[in-house]
């Protein structure tokens, strides 16, 4: 009997025809191609292109650059990567210190409080002048003296200020409900905010963190006024010996190549994260 | 002797006063219901009872020890042995059924996962809620939820349940799996303080109604006498809307 249960069968797969199918996508590449094709002609035509192409965009200039300039972008990458753990875990403790209620942790908060403030509104640079000439000036024993490591932590100390703030928000942003349920089932502050508010707060705020993160990739360009040989650095060197731009081209062609993969991701975690959202509130 | 004891409690927000003096004692396995208008007070008094909101005047003892002395100085203490169950369910969304209901009796009772899992198990398969363990709050119905919610707060082992309108979310088909896990728990002995307006439910499963209103319990019964004799007439006024509702 029951093979013969008369539940309807789920709909067939829609079959497109061809037309249906990749006609839109064939109309759409062709007018991005003509669009793109009538400005490249314009600016190739133009009086000037030559000049230009010769300055900017020489294949020799660009190849001869490369290596000096990739090597470079390693120590930015690095960089970065490193100073993105070091600001993830430190803006964390901060925006828990923020958090905190109660006289005991008056300290912390206050804390906190000043740091986000203060640091929040000094520009990138200036801290980066700062640290990175500063205090290797002073020559304090017992500290390293590069532009390298002081630059980084003036970028760690700056963003961290940022993501603090973020992680607050997403802090914020927990039901009142939760915190409610954690404190009468006995849990302490601490673990209050350990197992029941932080990894929600995270996950709200993910992809804003990533977004600071892409900007923080671009950012890290900055240590080149300290002169630190990143990717900047070295292209400059290279221009001030040539007199030829390409070598700059080649830094922005190896930034592009990182950030724009970390624009997508960064899209695709905010998409899923609106999907979830979405779902919650059904 | 008394399980709770509250004495002359008055609290206020701002300038509102919204507990006026409230006097209510009870015993060990005695269920207590209390009914009431929205807004007459009667989740505040229970939060008073365990401290997550505190209160101006007034006492409140458990098994005749002082909630504001020394010996629950630390609230942890007092929430180890009062558990509160809410209108909202309040399950943690980023953890598995299975965590929700560990994670008090493992962080803050100490007992071992493996053992606070087995309790779990054990009384997720008592509530029929077995399959689910590994479940995510977001997949369960309003109902599985709120079941966790119990099994949540009853794996901490409380000498005093509280439940804050606990099937008031609920889609009308959910609620009776519910209560029938109170009544059950009422048969059993436990000590509970239960907000409810299921007048049904209260007259069966409770020993004492207190009617609240405006911060003060104005008429305090059983359930055979306070639904079916009110003194008050503003108790017969609520009880005669809620009929009107059709939920007596
Ligand atoms: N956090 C709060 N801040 C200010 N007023 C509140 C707060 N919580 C409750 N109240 C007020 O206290 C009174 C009693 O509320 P409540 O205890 O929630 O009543 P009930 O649970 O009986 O509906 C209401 O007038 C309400 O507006
Ligand atoms: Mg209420």
């Amino acid at each position: 009997m029951s093979t013969e249960s008369r539940v309807p069968a789920p709909p067939a797969h829609q079959t497109l025809t061809f037309r249906e199918r990749y006609l839109p996508f064939l109309i759409s590449f062709a007018s991005v191609a003509v669009v793109f094709g009538l400005v490249a002609r314009l600016v190739t035509s133009a009086e000037q292109w030559p000049r230009i192409k010769l300055q900017f965009f020489n294949l020799d200039a660009i190849i001869a650059a490369f290596p000096n300039v990739f090597r470079g972008f390693l120590t930015n990458m690095t960089v970065w990567a490193i100073a993105l753990v070091v600001i993830a875990c430190w803006a964390l403790v901060l925006a828990i210190f923020r958090s905190l209620s109660g006289p005991v942790f008056a300290p912390l908060k206050v804390f906190a409080i000043l740091y986000i403030d203060l640091l929040r509104g000094i520009p990138s640079l200036l801290l980066v002048l700062l640290f990175g000439f500063g205090v290797p000036a002073l020559q304090i024993p017992g500290l390293p003296r590069t532009g390298l490591f002081w630059g980084g932590v003036a970028m760690i100390l700056g963003y961290s200020a940022y993501a603090a703030e973020v992680y607050r928000s997403g802090m914020e942003a927990v039901h009142d409900g939760q915190r409610a349920a954690a404190k009468a089932l006995g849990l302490s502050q601490w673990q209050t905010l350990l197992y029941a508010i932080v990894p929600q707060a995270v996950r709200n705020v993910l992809p804003a963190l990533l977004n600071l993160a892409v900007a923080l990739q671009k950012d890290v360009a900055l240590l080149s006024v300290i002169g630190v040989r990143d990717a900047v650095r070295e292209a400059q060197i290279f221009t001030a010996r040539t007199f030829n731009y390409s070598s700059l081209i080649a830094a922005a062609l190896l930034f592009l190549m990182a950030t724009i993969p970390m624009a997508r991701f960064t899209d695709y975690v905010a998409r899923k994260d609106q999907e979830r959202r979405l779902q919650r509130t059904l | 002797m008394d399980r709770v004891r509250i004495a002359n409690l008055t609290k206020y927000y701002g300038n509102t006063l919204v507990l006026d003096a409230i006097d209510l004692a009870v015993a060990a396995d005695e269920v207590v219901c209390l009914i009431g208008a929205s807004g007459s007070g009667k989740s505040t008094l229970l939060r008073c009872v365990n401290k997550l909101v505190p209160f101006d005047h007034g006492t409140i003892e458990l098994d005749g020890v002082s909630i504001d002395g020394e010996r629950f100085k630390n609230s942890n203490e007092l929430h180890k042995r009062v558990g509160i169950v809410f209108q909202a369910f309040n399950l943690f969304p980023h953890m598995n059924v299975l965590d929700n209901i560990t994670l008090a009796p493992r962080k803050v009772h100490r007992v071992s996962r493996r053992e606070s899992e087995e309790h779990a198990r054990e009384l997720l398969s008592l509530f029929g809620m077995a399959e689910f363990a590994e479940s995510y709050p977001e997949q369960l119905s309003g109902g599985q939820q709120q079941r966790v919610a119990i099994i949540r707060t009853l794996a901490t082992n409380p000498d005093v349940l509280m439940l804050d309108e606990i099937t008031a979310a609920l889609d009308p088909e959910l609620i009776g799996g519910v209560l029938k896990i109170i009544k059950d728990l009422a048969a059993q002995g436990m000590t509970m303080i239960i907000v409810t307006h299921e007048m049904g439910f209260a007259r069966e499963v409770a020993d004492r109604v207190c009617f609240l209103e405006g911060g003060r319990i104005l008429e305090e019964a059983p359930p055979s006498e306070l639904f079916s004799t009110p003194e008050h007439p503003r108790t017969q006024q609520f009880l005669q809307r809620i009929i009107e509702a059709g939920r007596l």
